[in-house]
C-alpha cells in the first residue's frame, strides 16, 4: 500500500505538490491524468524517492520512506517505467535487465539470465536479448524497460508518460503489455494521456490540477459523469 | 666536419657512444610518467566523484584542490617538494617527487575531465539508476563512468601528453629523466647541447605524437557519432588546455 499524507513540494519557489493526500490499495491499478505542469510526474517521484518532499509524508506498506532508507525501501517495493525509457546504452538489453539482479539481490548470472528470459518472453522480445538499445526502436526500448522494471519482482510498479515519447504505431504495443501485466496482483500507478488505457484497465482515476487531486472515481463515473468543471473542460479537450 | 659548430659531427658520435646514459633518462622518463598518470588518473576521478555528488564538503574540496594545481605553476610545486618539504621533515627522493609532483598536478585536470564527461550523461540514467535501488556510488560505477569513457579518453589521451612532455622538469632536481642526462652529458664534456636536445626532443616526440594523432582522430570520429554532441566534446577539450 502506497499512502501520500499532506504532501508539500517545492521547487524553490514554485509550489508543484499542495497539502497532496493519495491511498493507494495493494493491486489497485491507478491512473493519474491531468495536464501539463499539474504535479503528476512530481507526485510520483515522491513515492520511489526520486524527489523528497518538502514536508508531508509518504509511506511504503506502512513504513515511512526518509532521505536515509528510500533506497532499501525502494529495493524492496519499487520499480519505475520512464518516458524517455532511459535503458543503459552501453549494456545489451539483456544486461540492463540483470544488472539489478546480480548487483542488487546477488543472484547468480545463471539465475539472473532465467529470470531476465521470463520476462522478455512476457514482452514479446526474447531475441532481442544480445541487441544494444540503440538498436531497437521506441516501442521495443519501453517494452525492455518495463520487463527490466519487472524482473527485481517488486510489488509497486510506477509508469510515468510511458507511451509518450512513442511513434504513435508504437503505442499500442506497449500498451497490450501494460493491460497483460494488469491482471497481475501488482500494484501499478500509471500517469498518462491514454483514455482508452485508463478506461479498460484503471481501478480508479485520479485528475490532477495545479497540484491537487481535483477529482478522481471509478472509470466509469469518472468518464461519463464528472463532476468538477475543469475534469469536464480537460476531458472535453482530451477526448475530442 | 671537423669544425667546431653546435652541430659538428663529432659531437653526434659522442653523442651516440654515450648513447645508453641518455636511453637509461628515458626509461626514467617512461616510468615517472607511468607511474604519475595512474596517479592523477586515480586522484582525479575520485575528486571528479567529488564533485558530481551532493555533498557541499566534497564539492568545496575539489574546487581548492582544482584551482590551486591548475593556477600554480608546476615548478614551484616541484621546488616545494624539493627544498621546502624537508624543513617539515620529509625528504623525498627527486624520483618521488617526480611522481608525486606531476601526477597530484594533472590529477587537477584529470577531475575536471571526469567532471564534464559524467555532466554529459543525460540526467535520466542516474533517475533509472537511483529508481532500481543503486546507490548513487553503485550508479556512477556501474552506470554512469562506463558510459563516460568513450568522450573522455581522447581528453585523457591529450593530458597524458602534456604529463609527459611536463616530466622533464624533473631535470631542474636531477631527476634522472630524459632532459636531465641530455643537459649533463652535455655541460659536463663537450658542450655539445646541439644534439642532446635534439635526441632527447626526438624520443619526447616519439613518445607523444602517436598519442596525439591518435586522440585526434578519436575524436573526430566520436563528433560524427550521433550520440554525442560535437559540442561535448568540445567543452571536454577545453576543459584540457593545460
Ligand atoms: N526539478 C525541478 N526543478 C524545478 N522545477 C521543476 C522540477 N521538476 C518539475 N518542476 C516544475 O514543477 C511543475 C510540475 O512538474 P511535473 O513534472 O510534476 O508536471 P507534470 O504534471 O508531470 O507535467 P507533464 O505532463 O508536462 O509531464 C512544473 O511547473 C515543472 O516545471
Ligand atoms: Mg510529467
Amino acid at each position: 500500500m502506497i499512502k501520500l499524507v499532506d504532501v508539500d513540494k517545492y521547487f524553490g519557489s514554485l509550489h508543484v505538490l499542495k497539502n497532496y493526500n493519495l491511498t493507494v490499495g495493494e493491486g489497485e491499478k491507478l491512473v493519474i491524468i491531468g495536464p501539463s505542469g499539474s504535479g503528476k510526474s512530481t507526485a510520483i517521484r515522491c513515492i520511489n524517492g526520486l524527489e523528497e518532499p518538502t514536508s508531508g509524508h509518504v509511506y511504503i506498506n506502512n513504513e515511512e520512506l526518509t532521505h536515509k532508507n528510500h533506497i532499501e525501501l525502494v529495493r524492496r517495493h519499487c520499480s519505475m517505467v520512464f518516458q524517455q525509457f532511459n535503458l543503459y546504452p552501453h549494456m545489451s538489453v539483456l544486461r540492463n535487465i540483470t544488472l539489478a539482479l546480480t548487483k542488487l539481490q546477488k543472484k547468480t548470472k545463471a539465475e539472473a539470465d532465467e529470470i531476465a528470459y521470463t520476462y522478455l518472453d512476457l514482452v514479446g522480445l526474447r531475441e532481442k536479448a544480445d541487441s544494444y538499445p540503440a538498436m531497437l526502436s521506441g516501442g521495443q526500448q519501453q517494452r525492455v524497460a518495463i520487463a527490466r522494471a519487472l524482473a527485481t519482482q517488486r510489488k509497486i510498479l510506477l509508469f510515468d508518460e510511458p507511451t509518450s515519447a512513442l511513434d504513435p504505431e508504437m503505442v499500442q504495443e506497449v500498451l497490450d503489455v501494460m493491460i497483460k501485466l494488469s491482471e497481475q496482483s501488482i500494484t501499478m500507478v500509471v500517469v498518462t494521456h491514454e483514455m482508452g488505457f485508463a478506461r479498460q484497465v484503471a481501478d480508479r482515476i485520479v485528475f490532477m490540477d495545479d497540484g491537487v487531486i481535483v477529482e478522481e472515481g471509478t472509470p466509469d463515473a469518472f468518464f461519463s459523469n464528472p463532476t468538477n468543471e475543469r475534469t469536464r473542460l480537460f476531458l472535453s479537450k482530451i477526448l475530442r | 666536419m671537423t669544425g667546431n659548430g653546435p652541430f659538428a659531427w663529432w659531437r653526434w658520435q659522442r653523442l651516440f657512444s654515450d648513447f645508453s646514459l641518455i636511453l637509461g633518462g628515458f626509461g626514467r622518463t617512461l616510468l615517472v610518467a607511468a607511474l604519475a598518470l595512474l596517479l592523477a588518473l586515480v586522484l582525479g576521478t575520485i575528486l571528479g566523484l567529488f564533485s558530481a555528488s551532493h555533498s557541499k564538503i566534497l564539492h568545496a574540496i575539489t574546487r581548492i584542490y582544482v584551482e590551486i594545481f591548475q593556477n600554480t605553476p608546476l615548478v614551484i610545486q616541484i621546488f616545494f617538494y624539493y627544498n621546502a618539504l624537508p624543513y617539515a621533515g620529509v625528504v623525498l627522493s627527486s624520483f618521488m617527487i617526480g611522481i608525486l609532483g606531476v601526477g597530484v598536478y594533472h590529477g587537477a585536470y584529470v577531475a575536471e575531465v571526469i567532471r564534464a564527461g559524467i555532466g554529459s550523461i543525460p540526467g535520466g540514467q542516474m533517475e533509472a539508476a537511483r529508481s532500481q535501488g543503486f546507490t548513487n556510488f553503485q550508479a556512477m560505477v556501474y552506470i554512469i563512468l562506463p558510459q563516460t569513457i568513450k568522450i573522455i579518453l581522447p581528453p585523457l589521451t591529450n593530458l597524458a601528453v602534456n604529463l609527459i612532455k611536463n616530466t622533464s622538469i624533473l631535470a631542474i632536481i636531477a631527476g634522472g629523466d630524459l632532459m636531465y642526462h641530455a643537459n649533463s652529458w652535455a655541460s659536463n664534456g663537450t658542450l655539445s647541447y646541439g644534439p642532446a636536445y635534439v635526441v632527447a626532443g626526438v624520443l619526447y616526440f616519439i613518445l607523444c605524437f602517436p598519442l596525439a594523432v591518435w586522440a585526434r582522430r578519436y575524436e573526430n570520429k566520436l563528433k560524427n557519432r550521433e550520440f554525442v554532441t560535437a559540442e561535448t566534446v568540445e567543452l571536454i577539450s577545453e576543459v584540457i588546455e593545460c
